[in-house]
């Protein structure tokens, strides 16, 4: 079932990429036998467009975007990036894993130059790294080490780790994920913020409906393993959204039917 | 804004100024204790006659009522002394345990001879060596420490290169992990027949044993250490663009470095084992050569010496290592107060 897009009159700004993922099917082998985790999954993301994928724990959201940060290949079918084929990572499409993944040897700062360092341009951009670490708020903060930030925290500076990059593509693993709930709530506003303010196209994997909902422009849910895209929802509201909003409630419903909780409403 | 009386002034200084009994029980009193049980000692040294032949007790004797004196000095001007008279305060009780173990050893050695007399030589004959025997022992430090110092370094560095190679190449793990299984947990100590017949000279035969001895538990604990780095560093890494160099140097051996302090720990404490066995064997020179010397000639007082000596060097050394370790990892909470 394919809900329809409800007139979609948003333009984005151009720093995004395109994202094309064409009958990609992947598969692990454990123990000699093979598991499927991706049956002929196709999607195509405007650039700039903030999509969120949907579905049960351990369907393969995660593996899709391993796959579309390059860090392994698909068994069949293709990526591609402003139609250049995915062969590997490379910075313009940056991971915020759900864990911050900090490095606990190196301070904030440390961490957020890691990109600019690891492509060797650190020295000539310095400004970037104070800058991006300004606009998560951590300033203060710059000299201290992993240990002493709360989630909240760390989980910005992961954040910032990747804008420093300015990447086309920001693909989120459920980064807010084990986060308190008010703290949630605060970060998805300031990443609403963020892609609003920056235009890269994200790809947000979450198991939060309602996340979902607040952020992205089109909810894609997939299948029980091997995954399948089960419906591609277009959330035609503007931003700021409002979680109280009625067709919001509307459409979480609905995702609920599809996940197959409908009898949670 | 606030305002003071003069009474709260006076009462904050109060403390200092005088010594209540309270304080005698507490800090003062410890530091007094301290100071009388060094005066015991030197007393102890000057009222007797000895049952030997040495001739430092009288000099033991005054020296211990010096420190006594400072002691008591330190004690009761503490409060103006800085960090150094803190020091003291906290040490105090050591100073008197130690105070009052010397007393009972010169006791209980020079003057009633409780314990068999060329075995157990009082703390005179000790202080003896040191000033009429400095030369040679100095030279024997300082051979010890060439040697070992050569072997340890020569060790980690080999066995920290191997770790990280194996650690992170299955190719070279493929070769490499064998002949470590074969031959790393053999006690370096086996190969000394070998190795001094072997090697050119004593010298480079106990640098090789030295190495060995500090190499496999560098080289093991590295290897897990950058074996055990979660992939997900790696995973974060190569998406912000790393490439191998970067993931290796930057990421693998930061990540494995406090296993690489275990290994450089475990490795100076068995080093320390040959070091010694292979002084005493043989190389003619350094402190095990001098224990053996000084065994040779029945000159008990000097193996004492030379054990003070040693023990001191061993745990200086470990002492360095774990300020560096402190120093390079201070990223790390909780770690081990050496």
């Amino acid at each position: 079932m394919v809900v329809q897009s409800t007139a979609e009159a948003i333009t984005y700004p151009a720093v995004g990429a395109e994202l094309d993922i064409e009958g990609v099917s992947h598969a692990f082998d454990i123990d000699g036998a093979t598991l499927p985790v991706l049956d002929n999954v196709n999607l195509s993301i405007a650039p700039g467009e903030f999509v969120a994928l949907l579905g049960p724990s351990g369907c393969g959201k995660s593996t899709l975007l391993r796959l579309v940060a390059g860090l392994e290949k698909p068994r069949a079918g293709s990526l591609r990036e402003d139609e250049a084929r995915i062969t590997g990572p490379h910075p313009s499409r940056v991971v915020v894993f759900q864990d911050p993944t900090l490095f606990p040897w190196r301070t904030v700062w440390d961490n957020v130059a890691l990109g600019l360092e690891a492509q060797g341009i650190l020295k000539a951009q310095r400004h970037r790294v104070d800058a991006v670490i300004e606009l998560v708020g951590l300033s203060s903060f710059r000299n201290a080490y992993p240990h002493q930030l709360s989630g909240g925290m760390a989980q910005r500076v992961a954040l910032a780790r990747a804008l420093v990059n300015d990447p086309k593509i920001l693909v989120l693993d459920e980064p807010l994920g084990k986060l308190d709930s008010l703290t949630r709530i605060a970060m998805q506003s300031e990443l609403v913020a963020l892609w609003q303010r920056k235009g890269f196209t994200t790809l947000l994997v979450t198991h939060d409906v309602e996340e979902a909902l607040v952020l992205a422009n089109r909810v894609i849910v997939l299948s029980d393993r091997p995954a399948r895209i089960k419906a591609d929802i277009a959330v035609g509201r503007p931003y700021p959204r409002h979680r109280g909003d009625p067709y919001l409630a509307e459409l979480r419903k609905q995702i609920l039917g599809l996940l197959g909780l409908e009898a949670t409403w | 804004m606030s305002t003071y009386s003069v009474s709260d002034a006076t009462a904050a200084a109060a403390p200092r100024a005088a010594i209540t009994f309270a304080d005698l029980s507490g800090s003062y009193g410890v530091g007094l204790a301290a100071s009388l049980a060094w005066l015991a000692f030197g007393l102890s040294c000057l009222y007797w006659p000895d049952v030997g032949d040495w001739s430092r007790t009288g000099s033991l004797g005054i020296g211990a009522i010096v420190i006594a004196a400072f002691i008591l000095f330190g004690t009761f001007s503490a409060d103006y002394l800085g960090n150094a008279g803190q020091a003291l305060r906290k040490r105090a009780p050591w100073l008197v345990a130690f105070g009052a173990f010397v007393t009972l050893w010169e006791v209980a050695t020079a003057k009633f001879a409780w314990l068999p007399l060329p075995f157990f030589p009082p703390p005179q004959a000790i202080l003896e060596v040191y000033t009429d025997d400095l030369p040679k022992l100095l030279d024997s430090v300082f051979a010890s420490i060439k040697l070992q110092l050569g072997g340890y370094v020569i060790g980690a560095t080999v066995g920290f290169i191997t770790g990280v190679s194996i650690g992170w190449s299955q190719k070279i793990g493929y070769w490499v992990h064998p002949v470590l299984r074969f031959i790393g947990p053999l006690p370096a100590t086996a190969w000394l027949p070998i190795a001094f017949f072997t090697f050119p000279s004593s010298w480079s035969a106990s640098t090789f044993l030295i190495a060995l001895a500090t190499g496999f538990p560098v080289t093991v604990l590295t290897w897990s250490g950058v074996a055990s780095v979660s992939s997900a560093y790696y995973d974060v890494a190569r998406t912000l663009g790393a490439r191998p160099s970067f993931l290796v140097l930057k990421v693998a051996i930061p990540a494995a470095l406090p296993h690489v302090f275990v290994g450089l720990f475990m490795g100076l404490g068995s080093s320390f084992a040959v070091l010694v066995v292979a002084e005493m064997i043989g190389v003619k020179a350094g402190l095990g050569w001098y224990l053996q010397w000084a065994q040779g000639w029945a000159a008990y007082a000097n193996m004492y010496a030379a054990l003070i000596v040693m023990s001191l060097l061993c745990s200086g050394a470990i002492t360095l290592l774990f300020r560096t370790r402190d120093r390079l990892l201070v990223w790390q909470k909780g770690v081990v107060k050496w």
